[in-house]
């Protein structure tokens, strides 16, 4: 469902990316670990669409579309979501109100009809308490005061909402305390199923403990130097990332 | 990214036209350009005054004449040639209107393109509505609901007629002829406006609409209001505009009164769209007004503003706390877009002892507009206790357009209580990708993190008001990100 082939990347002058491969098949979890700096986030950025990184060279395919011609709201309509590593506040606009927009206008944009008033509120009641949000959370200004947990649980509220196809979690394991983790790996487990992919980008390995992957990808230096099983994750928290990048390094030497 | 080249959306905006610019081609009664005494003799006997108006209006010329045109504003412009304008022109129905059938079927064609059609007002909001266009009403709705009431609410120019000792009584009581230059102006040469009257312990039961439109070319539109709401009475006033597309330079110099006796409350909502001149401002309306209220003890006068157009706007609505015990307050959002400039705020003058005032501006610039807040808080030595809130935030949507703030605040009573907190903004490109990565078109996310930014504001106008004014920040800010 999501073919990235030799993907070169740069903002400013700098190139973050340096031919990144990876394949997502439909209903897979993929974890990305990987050094600070490696681009992890920008790989985030770009699948999401955003303007600052120029893409230079490589493809990126989303069901058989090229992903790299869709604008960020195609990209939303056409099914991928991204929860913020940081996500933003805007003051004065409800959680809800901004959902409800963000909803209509990716039905409409599908030539789809507007969700009715209560079938939008049932499906906020049954999503929020996924992750335990509460009331007061759904109608404040989107994450404005939130603590750091509940914005992260905010995404996955919205990532619930939204249904969609591949979801790109970047780094919401950070600065989770243990408790606020596990209602968020409770809600995007509950979301698993065939027709929908997530990638995971995470520092630790111990959001995998909660969101167990199909498979693990080390990215360093720009590119995917490592593929493995949901193993590798613990491999690469007892080891750390010097002995496949050294053995990388070596490689290309 | 920040230029504009970069963003086909902002370029694309510049090149729209103003939505409202039509012009009607209804038969004028128009004086020749030009001011003088026999300019103004001529106006006071086409309305048919008394003396007594005539003589204030000259003496009020008399002492224009003497003033100069202010220039401490920050905004920049050609002073308007007094000389070349028009001070009257009437639509030529003379007849007095029995009902919304005997109005000239294009006015109401203009109506019903602005969406404010008289029976659509009537039918759907139950607002009573006076409107005015160029100078003249032409027509009143719900005179007789609102008479049973004893409430007056009329043209100012039947006011003058029908209830001559209240308009001589207080005309001129709050905001004085020699003001300013152009409180002068407007006093010499009013041609119509809106009257007012709130009987002792009325409550009035609608919301009291006007809609100002400037349609002839060349002319000035002048209006007068006056609000009078004694003891203990309530009214919740509306004014909207917009205003035709135009090459020339219009001025647009209003004078409005409010005078709330103890215990009266007045609420004061604006929403502004004349029109702001092409991408490079020419052709905008200069909208010069003084808008001032007094409040006796324990009265409360509230104006709220939404203002999106015009060329250059001067423009401080103010409350003047006499009584102990009263209230004052400032809400406004002001938009400046392309050349637009706007130097708006209030004056918040506390006599009175217990004397509260809140200000809250919410400034947004965009192209390569200015837009300024201006405000004075004024504690006088007898205000014990006063209190003042100010918040002013400024939100850039480019890094071509400036806000600035000039707040002023004297105080000459050691028990009184100012805050004062202002911030300044960049709209964020975080905040409008992630509206994106949701699915919101650019001109959603925009909409919404503008309506957020203003929503205190807005929350405070009427809710028909409110809807309008949404959409009016929604499209005078489409594309405007740069």
């Amino acid at each position: 469902m999501l073919k990235i082939d030799n993907l070169h990347a740069r903002i400013g002058d700098t190139e973050i990316l340096k031919g990144l491969s990876l394949e997502l098949g439909a209903g897979e979890v993929h974890a990305i670990m990987g050094p600070n700096g490696s681009g992890k986030s920008t790989l985030a950025s770009i699948l999401a669409g955003r303007e600052d990184y120029e893409v230079t060279q490589g493809s990126i395919s989303f069901d058989g579309v090229d992903l790299l011609e869709l604008d960020a709201t195609e990209r939303a309509v056409a099914g991928i979501f991204l929860a913020f590593q940081y996500p933003v506040e805007i003051p004065g606009v409800s959680n809800i109100n901004f959902l409800r927009t963000a909803l209509n206008s990716i039905r409409e944009q599908r030539e789809e009809e507007p969700l009715s008033g209560k079938d939008f509120l049932a499906k906020v009641k049954a999503c929020a308490q996924l992750v335990e949000l509460d009331g007061k959370l759904r109608d404040r200004s989107v994450n404005e005061g939130f603590s750091g947990g509940e914005k992260k649980r905010n995404e996955v509220f919205q990532m619930a909402m939204l249904e969609p196809k591949l979801a790109v979690l970047d780094e919401t394991d950070s600065g989770l305390d243990i408790d606020a983790l596990r209602i968020v790996a409770h809600g995007v487990n509950s979301m698993r199923g065939a027709d929908r992919s997530f990638l995971v980008i995470t520092h630790y390995q111990r959001l995998l403990d909660h969101i167990v992957p199909d498979f693990v990808h080390v990215l360093a230096g720009g590119r995917i130097v490592h593929s493995g099983g949901k193993e590798l994750a613990l491999e690469l928290e007892e080891k750390g990332y010097d002995w496949i990048v050294d053995a990388e390094a070596a490689e290309q030497a | 990214m920040s230029a504009s080249e970069e963003n086909p959306l902002l370029d694309e905006f510049t090149r729209k036209e103003y939505e409202f610019g039509f012009t009607t081609d209804i038969a004028a009664d128009k004086l020749e350009p030009g001011l003088n005494e026999g300019v103004i003799r001529l106006i006071s006997s086409k309305k048919n005054e008394p003396e007594w108006m005539l003589q204030w209006r000259l003496e009020a010329f008399r002492i224009w004449q003497t003033m100069e045109e202010p220039d401490w504003a920050h905004v920049n412009y050609e002073k308007p040639d007094y000389q070349a304008i028009s001070y009257y022109s009437a639509p030529k129905s003379k007849v007095p209107l029995g009902s919304l059938d005997e109005v000239d079927p294009e006015m109401r064609a203009t109506m019903d393109k602005l969406g404010i059609s008289m029976e659509e007002q009537k039918r759907l909001s139950g607002v009573a509505v006076d409107f005015v266009m160029d100078s003249v009403s032409v027509a009143t709705s719900f005179k007789d609901k609102l008479a049973d009431l004893g409430i007056i609410f009329c043209s100012m120019s039947e006011a003058i007629q029908e209830h001559p000792e209240l308009v001589r009584k207080h005309i001129g009581s709050v905001v004085p002829v020699k003001d300013n230059f152009f409180s002068a102006l407007n006093s010499a040469v009013f041609t119509d406006g809106s009257f007012c009257y709130i009987p002792k312990g009325s409550k009035c039961p609608m919301e009291l609409s006007t809609y100002f439109r400037i349609n002839e070319a060349g002319t000035g539109q002048f209006e007068r209001t006056l609000l009078i709401a004694e003891e203990g009475s309530y009214v919740s006033y509306l004014e909207g505009c917009t205003a035709p597309q135009r090459d020339e330079n219009q001025l647009h110099a209003a004078v409005v009164e409010l005078i709330a006796k103890d215990d009266a409350e007045i609420k004061y909502s604006t929403v502004q769209n004349w029109y702001p001149g092409d991408a490079e401002g020419k052709g905008g309306v200069f909208n010069f007004v003084t808008k001032r209220g007094i409040c006796e003890a324990r009265a409360k006068i509230s104006w709220t503003q939404v203002e999106t157009g015009s060329a250059v706007t001067w423009k401080y609505p103010s409350c003047i706390l006499k009584g102990d015990g009263s209230i004052g307050e400032f809400y406004s959002v002001a938009v400046t877009n392309n050349a637009q400039q706007a130097d708006t705020g209030t004056k918040m003058i506390h006599l009175g002892a217990n004397t509260h005032s809140t200000i809250i501006s919410k400034g947004i610039s965009a192209g390569n507009s200015q837009n300024s807040y201006r405000g004075l808080v004024q504690i006088g030595p007898r205000a014990r206790h006063a209190r003042n809130f100010s918040q002013c935030d400024s939100l850039l949507m480019t890094d071509t357009s400036g806000a600035h703030t000039f707040p002023y605040i004297e105080t000459k009573n050691p028990t009184a209580h100012v805050e004062h907190e202002a911030t300044t903004s960049r709209i964020g490109e975080d905040q409008i990708f992630y509206c994106l990565q949701r699915g919101l078109t650019e001109e959603q996310a925009i909409g919404l993190i503008v309506n957020g930014y203003a929503k205190e504001v807005l929350n405070k106008l009427p809710m028909e008001f409110a809807v309008e004014a949404r959409k009016l920040l929604t499209i005078s800010l489409e594309g405007s990100v740069g």
